[in-house]
């Protein structure tokens, strides 16, 4: 087992299907404004996922790029968290499913920057300054849509009803996380559940939303054991051109 | 209540230490989320080091039909100009 592959294309794939589910909204979210700061996140995520395929296919030496990882493998080869790929439904969906994930990403990526890879803390360095703004944004918005209008505030708690469920994955280790734990290249996973918990709750509360009870947790994104039916059609639709034309470039 | 967000005036002082400057509005539900907005939509290309947002219904706007009386009578009055003087090149933009 290749510890820091398989840890770098983890963190890669998160961004890269989070990232192309993002840029789905560009130029249909329901404001000027908020195109904008979707499509600049959808671009962040993308721009972290170059860095960190690029080590995972660095650390893989097979010769293989950052692209050819992206949009030469299909489905079962990817490891990103089911939550990254689940569907954008509306606008309140989309921004709970990055809230759920930015703040379990912004304290992940706090814990790297001491990573004793050194790329890994240099991506996790580069990476916080984003996404300490994705988080800040995607909170504000959540608490602004929870504590909203009546309609509102059912949708986004609906959207939380159904994410949370997704969670859990983030929080439980296999033999790769332990390895990587044990390396001193990540932390533990368990570790960082209290912080997001925190973090989580306050948010939540402050957005009048209620936190489903059931610790019930889906899981097998993260491994690539099962991803959800959607990820396949989104491949489809990411990588149609290097399928259709194989090496193309521009 | 309007469902329209108000809209808000945007001024960013860019890399050079200058003094802000106007760049454009946007529609945002309040001040914090305006400014948020402002990085987003007008500072992706680096352009920024500080943003002002400011509700355009607080901005009092002189009125076009009275340009004449504001405006017209510093024309004759070269004088005020400090044209008369040479400016040492080291000076720099004033």
């Amino acid at each position: 087992m290749n510890t820091l592959h398989e840890f770098a294309l983890r963190m890669g794939d998160n961004v890269l299907v989070l990232g192309h589910r993002v840029s789905e909204w560009c130029g249909h979210a329901p404001v000027l404004e908020e195109d904008i700061a979707l499509a600049n996140s959808a671009l962040d995520l993308i721009g972290q996922t170059q860095l960190w395929l690029g080590l995972a296919a660095d650390a893989e030496g097979s010769g293989k790029s950052a692209d050819d990882l992206a949009f030469l493998r299909d489905a079962w080869d990817f490891r990103n968290a089911l939550l990254c790929e689940l569907p954008n439904g509306d606008f309140g969906q989309t921004l709970m499913r990055q809230y759920l994930f930015d703040a379990w990403h912004l304290i992940m990526l706090g814990k790297l920057t001491s990573s004793s890879e050194e790329r890994v803390a240099e991506i996790a360095d580069k990476a916080i300054k984003e996404v300490s703004y994705h988080v800040e944004r995607s909170r504000d918005t959540v608490i602004g849509l929870g504590d909203g209008t009546e309609e509102s505030h059912a949708r986004v708690q609906a959207a939380l009803d159904y994410l949370y469920p997704y969670v859990g994955e983030f929080f439980v280790s296999d033999k790769v996380d332990e390895a990587a734990a044990r390396a001193g290249i990540a932390p533990r996973l368990e570790d960082l559940r209290g912080a997001y918990d925190l973090a989580v709750a306050e948010t939540m509360s402050e957005a009048t939303l209620k936190l489903p009870e059931s610790e019930f947790a889906h899981k097998g994104g993260r491994t690539g054991s099962m991803h959800t039916e959607h990820l396949g059609h989104m491949l489809t639709q990411m990588q149609w051109l290097q399928r259709a034309y194989p090496g193309a470039t521009w | 209540m309007s469902k329209e967000w108000p809209l808000w005036e945007v001024f960013i002082r860019g890399q050079h230490g200058l003094s802000h400057r106007h760049v454009g509005s946007l529609h945002a539900p309040d001040a914090e989320m305006a400014i948020k907005n402002a990085r987003d939509v007008y500072t992706r290309r680096n352009e920024g080091q500080s943003i002002w947002v400011v509700e355009a219904r607080h901005i009092t706007a002189s009125s076009p039909s009275e340009k004449g009386p504001l405006y017209e009578p510093s024309e004759s009055k070269v004088y005020r100009h400090p044209t008369f003087f040479d400016i040492p090149d080291d000076v720099g933009a004033m």
